[in-house]
């Protein structure tokens, strides 16, 4: 799948780490982003805090690698990055259980989920986060043996190497076994599928001309560059 | 051209119909082999890349669903996960109250797009097929809705039997859409009612995402859109594709 893109470098083409070119994300995962809407979660459109995972998709167009350009569209000034852990499945996750939920994957990686910003999450955002190399991953995959424990690792983001966010997976509302137990009770996540277990607010934001970079501690650096697209 | 991608005696293959339109009649593989339709696993009919999907694209189906006209269409994304051939069977929860399906054209990329204009869109059109893209509406919540535990189940995506080839497609915007709930026709509609069309969908979507061969967008299912239970055969027609066949299981079937 991901061949024809190439754009995939070879720290994600090894076996069992060659990932799928399927991504999800769940996008109110991290108790910061649903806290910050506040009240609004109870009113219209949306009634109610969300019950199941919220969860997107980013397709294979978005896929890039670790140092590959982001262009801002026109008219807009500013990008959001959701700076998150993600997990590589390794074997295939139909009805896991919470307790051996672990077992199916293969390591982890760090992914941003480059959004234009929008205020209203009603609608799935596909305008918004589908679009070409809108979801860099890497700069590799670290195998579960020698990744650190997810429950609490520190993820920072930086613009120009001034630290905007520090989050921690130690406040997902659904850690990474809870979560794939839930999405995999009603979807299967295949080898080298990724699932990004979902960033903190406020997401920080990024102009033309910027360089961001996201570190996570035993899975290296992610680095973003920012540019206008070309007319 | 109509092709099927089947699974027999242990290979898949291409394979065409002997008599067109028919899928209870002889399939003639790509090896020259002539079998029984119903001696073969069909799967969806072509190698399936990004899977695009409309939601409230006909008037009457938004009105009936109580939603008032979209300025935008209304995107969301699928997985591969969810994807199934002719003749499958998708699960039906036990509890749940209101599972239907939508029969939809399947619009299947053939030529790589960013920022097509519409008046060059059908140029990036291989051809089409039938897709039947269930829903539970128990699960609907309105965050990202229609969210993925409604629209991204496993076997929830059916596409079939056929992929025809565009050049065998007279009038895309002016094809009948029917669907049949064990041999009852339930819902009826015709493509030229589409509230977005094709070469706006294409010219939309491709305004901010590169669209590539096999990505295929669904376009959305006119009203009619009734519960299904356990044993219902679901069979989706649309004029010159075929007739799309799928049976509805209860959880015991999957091992719940």
């Amino acid at each position: 799948m991901l061949g024809g893109a190439g754009i995939f470098s070879i720290p994600f083409d090894v076996a069992p780490f060659r990932l799928s070119g399927t991504v999800y994300g769940a996008l109110f995962n991290h108790r910061s982003v649903l806290a910050a809407l506040g009240l609004a979660v109870n009113q219209p459109p949306y009634g109610a805090p969300p019950k199941a995972p919220v969860l997107f998709v980013k397709p294979p167009n978005t896929l890039a690698v670790s140092g590959s350009v982001v262009r801002i569209p026109p008219a807009t000034p500013e990008l959001e990055i959701g700076a998150a852990v993600g997990v590589v499945i390794g074997r295939t996750a139909c009805r896991v259980s919470e307790s051996s939920a672990l077992d199916f994957v293969a390591g982890y990686l760090i992914v941003a989920d480059v959004s234009i910003p929008h205020s209203s999450y009603h609608r799935p955002a596909v305008r918004f986060k589908a679009r070409d190399g809108f979801c860099p991953l890497g700069p590799q995959v670290t195998a579960r043996a020698a990744a650190p424990k997810t429950d609490a690792l520190t993820i920072r983001t930086h613009v120009d190497g001034v630290l905007v966010q520090s989050a921690s997976t130690a406040d997902l509302i659904r850690p990474a076994a809870r979560l794939l137990a839930d999405v995999t009770d009603f979807m299967t996540l295949s080898p080298g599928d990724v699932l990004a277990l979902g960033a903190a607010g406020p997401a920080p934001r990024a102009r033309a001309g910027q360089i961001v970079t996201i570190d996570v501690d035993g899975l290296g650096r992610l680095s973003i560059p920012f540019l206008d697209a070309v007319a | 051209m109509m092709h099927a991608r089947v699974a027999y005696a242990g290979a898949v293959h291409d394979a065409q119909p002997v008599v067109p339109l028919s899928d209870r009649e002889g399939l003639r593989l790509a090896d020259g082999r002539v079998v029984a339709a119903d001696s073969v696993v069909w799967l969806p009919p072509f190698e399936v890349g990004t899977v695009i999907a409309l939601g409230l694209n006909y008037a009457d189906h938004a009105k009936e669903l109580a939603f008032k006209h979209q300025e935008e269409p209304l995107v969301f994304l699928k997985g591969p996960g969810t994807l199934l051939g002719h003749r499958g069977v998708t699960r039906r929860p036990a509890g749940v109250t209101f599972m239907h399906y939508e029969c939809e054209l399947a619009v299947v990329i053939g030529r790589p797009g960013k920022n097509v204009a519409r008046a060059h869109a059908w140029e990036h059109v291989a051809g089409y097929c039938i897709a039947n893209d269930y829903a539970i509406r128990d699960y609907l919540e309105n965050w990202y809705r229609p969210n993925l535990r409604v629209k991204n189940r496993d076997g929830g995506t059916v596409l079939g039997p056929w992929f025809v080839d565009a050049a065998d497609v007279a009038d895309p915007a002016n094809l009948g859409l029917r669907t049949f709930v064990n041999g009852t026709l339930t819902q009826r509609g015709n493509t030229r009612d589409l509230i977005f069309d094709i070469p706006y969908l294409l010219a939309y979507l491709s305004s901010f995402m590169t669209l590539v061969p096999g990505d295929v967008i669904l376009t959305g299912t006119p009203e009619g859109v009734i519960n299904v239970m356990p044993g219902d055969v679901v069979s989706c027609e649309i004029d010159g594709l075929g007739r799309l066949v799928n049976t509805i299981a209860a959880d015991e079937e999957f091992g719940r």
